[in-house]
């Protein structure tokens, strides 16, 4: 439509649907209400606008699909989308959380519902963006931008520490950002070009490489997050409001894996390869460090916090050992994770909504008044652990298969991170669920109701559907993955002839 | 030898606002009365048929005239809109807050349309003494408005200081002025260039520096910035906005033109000034306003910060930099026209306020005021897809294009620093408990506020006309 393609749409659906909400007056009742359909609508329509994009989606291939380009800005920089193998999963994984976001908010959040849906879908336009821009500085655009709502997402609607978490949370990914934007300066004055395709075929000088690459890495890192610069997650997934939390965890840390996919594994091999020793490390500290802090955790969400920093171990470690099982691995468990994790925090909103707390002391036994919680929450629980038969499973073993061909003894400390997290999920579920129902708060919860099991039943059924059926996502990114690593392998080949002629 | 009438064209803007100043003064004066009647608006239509001049006489091929004191280009006329878009739009929003205030005088438009003239000269000017007559004449003007309020104990320590200051900067830019004609044999820009070829002596390096700390200090950058916080704070809102908007446009735009025709062949030597003062004033401008509780005096520092960030494109020294300086100070222009209407919409029950608290709740009280002003602050962070964000990206791509890796490496993390602060607005007017309400801002502050933040949040999807006008007035300095 008017030259734009399906991605184009894709992404600014949900502005129109914003724009609609900001037509309806919020202050009544029915207007709230009203302002509710309309999001859920327009999040559904771009669900399905993915799915059909997905129809067309050629799996397996790894050139740039539905590109469109236009000119923007005159001179130097374009408007270019377009999507590959690794970015389409996670385009539909956001379209498909976002309805999930909107149901969860639905009697949560009463106050200023107007201004909270209106964040959500622009949070959305901008999520969607990032992994379809093809040009970096419209990257750059998308991913700083989603700062603005979700700054004011959890600044208005979040818990007692909210203001502290916000800022923590925006002046930590903004400084690190900042740096990414010198370093797309510096390609730009380079090469004179910021279309990504392009600068996926430019080789950079191996020394300007690993200053390129530490801007990014300063970027990604902290959005994945990756310890020791993870502490702005637990803060801020403990005082977001439940889809906030969903969204951080499902979508915004995948950015940052992303990022190193696209950006700095085939934009910087030898720099890759040169600082890959420094991931691994960080990686495994983030594994074992952050499951043992997450075994002592006395709030619900600061453990699954905790939890996801754990699993972005995983992915970073997987990303960095360069082979076609670990990349795919890291990707599909990032799919996986923000299935998992997303819902784990639904859960919990769940819990919240009808005691609003979060300590894990106040709750025990509710699976004699919950059963069909309980099944759900151990659903989620297991694909955390990574039980097999669960999404969580395919994308821990074969990131740590692929891992263990790399480096063994990375692979090593990294399997102790499976046993931890089996410790620390375990644990939580065993005093959260079971025991004796003795607190008096907890003698009248009532189960599940229709809204709360639309919202957990998809997600229970993909995390399993994926457990024993994982193709469609291996399938998808396993083309731009193969062709992501030839040019890996051909880079340090080709830095290694020029070292070797030199001497 | 050209003839007269040709030389007045190109200097038609500057013909308009002369005359329509004297004729402004001489319609005050033979009214016979103190208030300011129909005078701002008489004024806004002088300073807008000069707009309208700029604009049409765009397409004028450049011309050097009036014995090469005198240059019009499309740099000049970039930059020339700016300044009589910023004196206009601060006259269309001043009216009703001096008449509340009880500043009713109908020299204040007059003082604003006299300042402009000066600022067009300033920016036109192409050797040093039309320089330093445009520079002294919007100066005696602005120090007059400082003082506008003249029962205002505040006020007059704000116009006392900044003439105190000002007449020292303006002493030391002479003596640079004199030690260039000394040293190099000319007033012109490019005599001088001429003069220098290469190899800059040191008297030409003494000069050059005197000649920087005089536009520093109207730029108001480091270290030549103290009065600005001082002046903003003190003197009535609507000439702080003033102050915040035109003059830094001129002052801009004769620092590029100064550096970029008069002494290309001093590069290492004024870069290293420039590179400092930009450093410092970003430094400065981020750390210095974190602890403010005015908002006055927040936007000072914040301006000191701003016009650090416009130096980096400057210190560039390329045409992608004086591309990247008018960008800059076009969006800065913009932003900070928008954050003065909403800093002059903060009335509770019809007494001015300017406490930053005083903002509390007003994403509640009032959700659109809140929207737009949050917007703006946002920009001005620099945080895409915002306008102020692209100003910033413009002029560290120069600087990055030009290798000074360390500047912009700094300068950003200052802005990340700089994040805090606006943030912290942000913070009061939406997760904050309200404070009690605003009272109903005038139809022109609503308009502005909501003309500049949508301009600036909607910039993303059209951005090629300012960019492209950009463009080509930094060529017309090459």
């Amino acid at each position: 439509m008017f030259g734009f393609g399906i991605l184009s749409g894709l992404t600014f659906l949900p502005l129109v649907g914003a724009l609609l909400i900001l037509l309806v007056p919020g202050e009544t009742e029915a207007g709230k209400n009203n302002i509710r359909w309309i999001a859920l609508w327009t999040t559904l329509v771009v669900f399905a606008l993915s799915l059909y994009a997905w129809s067309q989606f050629v799996p397996g291939v790894a050139d740039f699909q539905f590109v469109e380009q236009k000119n923007w800005f005159g001179s130097g920089l374009t408007y270019k989308m377009g999507v590959d193998g690794v970015a389409f999963p996670f385009v539909v994984l956001t379209a498909f959380l976002m309805p999930f976001c909107i149901a969860a908010s639905w009697s949560s959040i009463q106050n200023r519902v107007k201004e909270y849906m209106i964040a959500f879908l622009v949070l959305e336009t901008l999520m969607i963006g990032v992994f379809c821009a093809l040009d970096l500085v419209l990257f750059y655009l998308f991913f700083e931008g989603g700062l603005i709502p979700m700054f004011i997402i959890i600044g208005v609607w979040g818990g007692k520490r909210r203001i502290y978490a916000s800022f923590k949370f925006f002046l930590y990914t903004l400084a690190g950002s900042l740096l990414m934007l010198i370093a797309i300066l510096a390609m730009y004055a380079q090469t004179h070009t910021t279309d990504i395709t392009v600068l996926l075929h430019t080789k950079f000088d191996p020394n300007l490489q690993k200053y390129l690459w530490l801007a990014f890495f300063a970027s990604f890192a902290v959005k994945m997050p990756m310890w020791p610069v993870h502490t702005w997650l637990p803060d801020a997934h403990v005082e977001a409001p439940t889809a906030g939390s969903v969204i951080l965890a499902g979508i915004l840390l995948k950015m940052g894996g992303y990022g190193f996919i696209r950006f700095s594994l085939p934009m910087f091999p030898d720099a890759s390869h040169y600082f890959a020793p420094l991931v691994f490390a960080l990686s495994i500290i983030a594994i074992v460090y952050t499951s043992l802090v997450a075994l002592v955790q006395e709030d619900i969400k600061k453990l699954i916090a905790y939890s996801s920093v754990a699993h972005m171990g995983f992915v970073t470690m997987g990303l960095f050992a360069m082979n076609q099982q670990a990349v795919q691995g890291a990707v599909f468990q990032m799919v996986s994770h923000g299935l998992v994790s997303g819902a784990l925090f639904l859960c919990v909103g769940v819990v919240y909504d009808r005691l609003h707390t979060r300590e894990i002391a106040a709750y025990g036994g509710i699976v004699e008044r919950m059963p069909i919680y309980a099944v759900a929450f151990m659903i989620f629980t297991m694909a955390n652990v990574g039980l097999p038969g669960t999404s969580g499973f395919i994308g821990e073993f074969l990131s740590l298969i692929g891992t263990f061909q790399a480096n063994s003894w990375v692979a090593f400390f990294a399997t102790t991170g499976v046993i931890l997290s089996a410790a620390y999920a375990l644990y939580l579920y065993w005093r959260v669920i079971f025991g004796k129902l003795e607190k008096p708060s907890l003698a009248g919860l009532k189960d599940l109701n229709p809204r709360e099991m639309a919202v957990l039943a998809p997600l229970v059924l993909l995390t399993l559907y994926y457990g024993v059926h994982p193709g469609p996502i291996l399938d998808a990114c396993s083309g731009s993955v193969a062709e992501l690593i030839k040019g890996y392998e051909s880079a340090l080949a080709l830095t290694k002839t020029a070292a070797l002629t030199l001497h | 030898m050209n003839s007269l009438s040709l030389e007045l064209a190109h200097a038609l803007p500057e013909a308009i606002l002369a005359l329509g100043a004297v004729v402004l003064l001489l319609i005050g004066a033979f009214r016979g009365r103190d208030d300011d009647g129909p005078m701002t608006e008489l004024a806004v239509v002088v300073l807008g048929a000069a707009l309208v001049a700029v604009v049409l006489g765009g397409h004028r091929p450049a011309g050097v005239v009036f014995d090469d004191a005198f240059i019009d280009d499309s740099f000049g006329d970039f930059m020339k809109g700016l300044s009589l878009t910023g004196s206009i739009v601060v006259l269309l929003m001043s009216g009703g807050f001096l008449r509340q205030s009880g500043v009713d005088k109908f020299e204040f438009p007059i003082l604003v349309v006299l300042a402009t003239l000066g600022m067009l000269m300033l920016i036109s000017a192409n050797g040093l003494i039309a320089l330093y007559l445009g520079l002294e004449l919007m100066s005696l003007s602005l120090y007059v408005v400082a003082a506008i309020s003249r029962d205002d104990a505040r006020a007059s320590e704000a116009g006392l200081k900044y003439f105190v200051l000002g007449a020292l900067s303006s002493g030391m830019l002479l003596y640079g002025a004199s030690l260039l004609y000394g040293f190099a044999g000319s007033v012109s820009f490019a005599g001088i260039a001429a003069a220098i070829g290469g190899h800059p002596n040191m008297g030409v390096i003494f000069g050059l520096v005197f000649l920087f700390a005089g536009l520093a200090f109207k730029m108001s950058v480091v270290p030549f910035h103290m009065w600005t916080p001082d002046v903003y704070e003190g003197a009535p809102t609507p000439v702080t906005a003033f102050f915040a908007s035109a003059p830094k446009m001129a002052a801009v735009a004769v620092s590029t033109r100064v550096i970029m025709t008069a002494f290309p062949g001093a590069v290492s030597e004024w870069q290293q000034v420039i590179v400092f003062m930009a450093l410092a004033s970003m430094a400065l401008g981020s750390f210095a306003a974190i602890n403010q509780s005015n908002i006055k005096r927040l936007m000072a520092y914040s301006s000191i910060g701003h016009m650090g960030f416009a130096l980096v494109g400057l210190a560039a020294g390329t045409e992608a930099g004086v591309k990247g300086v008018a960008v800059y100070m076009a969006i800065y222009l913009v932003m900070t026209l928008g954050a003065f209407a909403a800093i002059l919409s903060m009335r509770v029950n019809g007494k001015a306020v300017e406490k930053i608290n005083d903002l509390a709740g007003l994403a509640r009280t009032n959700p659109a005021m809140g929207f737009f002003f949050a917007m703006l602050m946002f920009s001005l962070a620099g945080v895409p897809p915002l306008a102020g964000f692209f100003a910033k990206f413009y002029v560290f791509m120069a600087a990055v294009d030009a290798k000074l890796y360390w500047l912009a490496v700094i300068g950003i993390l200052t802005s990340a620093v700089a994040a805090f602060y606006y943030l912290r607005i942000v913070k009061v007017m939406y997760f904050d408990e309200p404070a009690p309400a605003f009272d109903r801002p005038s139809v022109t502050q609503r308009v502005v506020l909501a003309v500049s933040s949508l301009a600036m949040l909607l910039f993303w999807i059209y951005p090629a006309p300012l960019v492209d006008a950009a463009a080509a007035a930094a060529h017309s300095l090459f």
